[in-house]
């Protein structure tokens, strides 16, 4: 039948299936890229992945070496980077969405948010770098890299926060005025904590992507080669708590990674491998949860 | 006990003082989320700040010419040399390398996602995408210098161990979601009657994506790439661990070259005493990469509000 | 026409001792350049239901907006005229007037149920919270009373701390009546509470309105004219943003003296 068709018709038929086909091969093709770089960094890194190799300081000789003092700092720098973007990016945002006049302070702010997006993260080090190492003088420390990360993150988390306040429907904003509640108990009380779910989804999005930053820990001075821990954040006596361990140098998974693949030695390579599966794991495992709880929320949603 | 009486007025009327501590608390709020909003300009201001302040001194001692007129950068030998352009090569070679892979497969797969894919595929392609995007950029790194090289290396006997072309082939992948995901949303910004009138006419799902949607949606996939360029050019670790370290003036893949983001890792990973001349190479460094990218992404914001306008 | 003017409605003894809760005169109303209200003068009678009625886009949810300024949260709008809330005459419009004092004294129900993504008992107590009541006792008696007001307590008083959500829409929509009438306000806006509801919950809303009218000040807006002949007191036609008739429920909706007033009802009557 269709040998009847114009030839001209004909084929356009036959590109049609042809990019049909290809559209199916490629998006295969890309996760079977992706299956075999994984599973060589999975390969190369598996045998090294143990106990010893999570409770051991880096070492000299590559099967003493293990990435304790490395998920201890990425743990910790997270902790603080979240501590300070979280409530920063979220108040920024609320001021945009909800106290903002139209203006040009206002659009000012706007583009200056998404072309912080576009800086590259390691012009982000440098800024800590000069500011916050040498500057504030807090020397390369865990509250630096953490500061640095926070900034970072500080655009993502704003725009997840306007984008959560905007699908809180306009009829719980109206029912809370017409309640007598002012601008802030109406955004405290009740569209953020309506909003909430969003906004979380969004910053554990971006706290995904910092675990994974290298370049600006690099800049702000991370060392590949730690023997010790932090100091307990604890203490026996009161007040109990100490702060000291924000002011201690640090490593992090990433930069443990990128110490070792730039040795030459390929013994060093695969415990980079090994360090990567963790990193990787721990990546994904964060950005699963945001998949999660956002698909959650939208069950949940009236 | 509190009822409304014949004189209509509530008893849960709050008192003059409560009022106005309520009044003080909204005023401190408010004030306290201007300073969070405010702090975004700052921070823009410190980085612009910071990258001239500190290469400032340094220009002035070596002079603009020095950096701009030369191809050689040595700026830590006994005999030293500032010519920016043999790392800008660096930069733009992996780069366009990136966009050369990215591009086509960037918008094929934005067009299959658009026109062709079953909703449910198309559902699943988004968290795909995003799971992507998480992949640390060490990691990235890891698979350019340890599995994508020695592959080339099979394929191109000779090619050495630090070269561009697996730099940039990975910086590609890296960036292909991040593409993929702007291009297809302004794909989708194209009005459905667009769509509509061309297969109204006959025309195959191949003709109307290529024929009809791509030149529709033409300003908004330009800007996505050029974001996407933007962020290949300012990626650090794929290129400082497999294109190597070693400045030179040179476009051919096949070589090894530093970027201007592989030189202050480079630089940084070192101990820098503060004020040297190392550390103030780093700023003149990161401000010519901020020049680049904020070219890029500016050109890339106006495209895009172009698109807006018209679409208004 | 001033509202002193204004003829009261009923002649009869009862309604000449009920005082006024809401003089609204001379009222127009402006989104952006579109005018939307003209020259609205109305009376709102203390403890009494006034209905509004007239076609959809007639500007009977855009006067009640007005009332406890629930246009300010958009750009673009424009008052002009007065409205007073008695006693005291606050003067609502009043540029000097901070809107959030007259929504303290006003609560307000909607088309929609619109419940607080939170618990029952936290969607009663969100007023009074607001107002800074904190003591628990007095929070837990005031819930319990509002929702008994709001025929609504037989059936949450087990499950207080369930959330909101959980509710059918009839039953969403008293416990948004409950939310309103939890801190005690001096005037009630309705907003065609029932537009979202089936026909059994529309009675029950109904009911609940006709026993909280000896309470309460009532401004009810809705399309339904059987509703209106069923529960107000005194009704008010609006015809594309003008106030065309008001009187006693018995006369506007039985012998209707504005031609336009008596197209309509017969058109809803057929």
């Amino acid at each position: 039948m269709s040998s009847t068709l114009p030839p001209r018709i004909r084929r356009a038929r036959l590109l049609e299936l042809a990019f049909g086909l290809f559209g199916l091969l490629l998006p295969g093709a890309a996760a079977f890229t992706l299956l075999v770089l994984m599973f060589d960094l999975v390969r190369s890194g598996l045998p090294h992945l143990d106990w010893d190799f999570l409770s051991a300081f880096p070492s000299r000789r590559p099967e003493r070496a293990g990435i304790l003092p490395a998920w201890v700092g990425s743990l910790a720098i997270l902790s603080v980077t979240a501590a300070l973007a979280v409530p920063l990016g979220v108040a920024a945002g609320l001021y945009l969405e909800a106290y903002a006049p139209r203006g040009a302070f206002t659009r000012l702010v706007e583009v200056n948010i998404a072309n912080l997006a576009g800086v590259p993260s390691i012009l982000y080090g440098l800024l800590g770098l000069a500011l916050f190492v040498d500057g504030l003088g807090l020397g390369a420390s865990i509250l630096s890299a953490a500061m640095v990360l926070a900034l970072l993150i500080l655009p993502v988390v704003i725009v997840a926060t306007r984008e959560a306040l905007r699908a809180v429907p306009r009829t719980l904003w109206e029912a809370a005025y017409a309640l007598g509640a002012d601008r802030r108990q109406t955004l405290l009380r009740f569209v953020l904590p309506a909003a909430a779910p969003g906004i979380l989804t969004g910053v554990i999005v971006a706290l995904s992507r910092a675990v994974g930053e290298t370049a600006p820990l690099v800049a702000v001075g991370a060392l590949s080669f730690i023997a010790f821990l932090p100091p307990s954040p604890l203490r026996p006596e009161p007040p109990y708590v100490d702060a000291e361990w924000l002011f201690s140098p640090f490593t992090a998974l990433s930069i443990q990674m990128f110490g070792w693949l730039s040795r030459p030695q390929p013994a060093f390579h695969e415990l980079a491998a090994a360090a990567g599966v963790v990193l990787l794991a721990l990546a994904l495992l964060i950005n699963a949860l945001a998949i999660v709880l956002r698909l959650r929320a939208r069950r949940l949603a009236p | 006990m509190p009822s409304v009486g014949a004189e209509g007025l509530s008893s849960f009327a709050p008192s003059a003082g409560f009022l106005r501590r309520r009044r003080l608390l909204a005023g401190l709020f408010a004030a306290l989320l201007w300073a969070a909003a405010a702090l975004s300009v700052l921070i823009t201001l410190a980085i612009v700040a910071v990258l001239i302040g500190e290469s400032l001194p340094f220009l002035e001692e070596v002079g603009l010419s020095a950096v701009l007129l030369d191809t050689v950068w040595t700026p830590l030998f006994a005999e030293p040399r500032y010519g920016i352009w043999a790392l800008v090569a660096g930069t733009l070679t992996t780069t366009l390398i990136a966009l050369a892979l990215a591009l086509p497969a960037g918008l094929a797969l934005a067009l299959y996602l658009c026109e062709y894919a079953p909703p449910r595929l198309r559902e699943a392609a988004k968290p795909v995408l995003e799971l992507l995007a998480a992949v640390p950029t060490v990691v990235y790194g890891y698979f350019a210098l340890l599995v994508v090289t020695p592959l080339l290396q099979g394929l191109i006997p000779g090619l050495p161990p630090f070269n561009m072309l697996a730099a940039g082939l990975v910086l590609g992948v890296m960036i292909l979601p991040y593409a993929v995901s702007l291009s297809e949303d302004a794909l989708r910004a194209v009005p459905r009657e667009l769509r509509e009138a061309a297969y109204a006419l006959g025309f195959t799902r191949l003709q109307t994506g290529l024929g009809v949607m791509l030149p529709a949606a033409r300003s908004g996939i330009v800007s996505a790439f050029l974001l996407a360029l933007a962020r290949a050019m300012g990626e650090t670790m794929v290129v400082t661990l497999a294109a190597g370290q070693n400045p030179r003036f040179t476009f051919n893949p096949l070589e090894g070259a530093a970027t201007m983001t592989a030189y202050i890792v480079q630089v940084s990973f070192g101990d820098v005493p503060y004020g040297s001349r190392a550390y103030r190479s780093l700023f003149v460094v990161a401000l010519g990469l901020f020049l680049c990218t904020f070219a890029v992404n500016l050109l890339a914001t106006l495209l895009s509000r172009k698109r807006s306008h018209r679409g208004a | 026409m001033t509202v002193a003017a204004l003829p009261i409605p009923s002649r009869t003894a009862e309604a000449e001792e009920r005082p006024l809760k809401l003089r609204i005169a001379n009222l127009s109303f402006w989104y952006g350049r579109r005018q939307v209200l003209f020259d609205v003068t109305l009376p709102v009678r203390e403890r009494r239901i006034t209905a509004l009625i007239g076609p959809s886009g007639c500007g009977k949810s855009t006067l009640l907006r007005c009332i406890n300024r629930l246009h300010d949260l958009e750009p673009g709008h424009r008052y002009q005229g007065r409205i007073l809330l008695e006693p005291g005459g606050l003067d609502v419009l009043a540029p000097h007037t901070d809107p959030l004092l007259v929504r303290l004294r006003i609560g307000m129900v909607f088309q929609k149920p619109n419940p607080f993504p939170t618990s029952i008992y936290e969607n009663v107590a969100a007023g009074l919270r607001i107002r800074g009541v904190r003591k628990r006792a007095l929070l837990d008696e005031q819930v319990e009373k509002s929702l008994r007001r709001a025929g609504l307590w037989a059936e949450v008083k087990d499950r207080l701390h369930d959330h909101a959500f959980n509710l059918s829409g009839g039953q969403q929509q008293r416990l948004c009546i409950a939310r309103a009438l939890a801190p005690e306000p001096e005037l009630l806006l309705l907003d065609e509470p029932t537009s979202a509801l089936d026909p059994a919950a529309t009675a029950h809303i109904e009911a609940l309105l006709s026993e909280l009218k000896s309470r309460y000040t009532i401004l009810l807006v809705t399309h339904l004219m059987q509703q209106a002949a069923r529960i107000a007191h005194d009704v008010a036609f609006l015809h594309l943003g003008r106030l065309v008739e008001f009187g006693p429920a018995a006369e506007v909706l039985v012998r209707p003296r504005d031609p336009r007033t008596r197209r309509y009802l017969a058109g809803h009557a057929a």
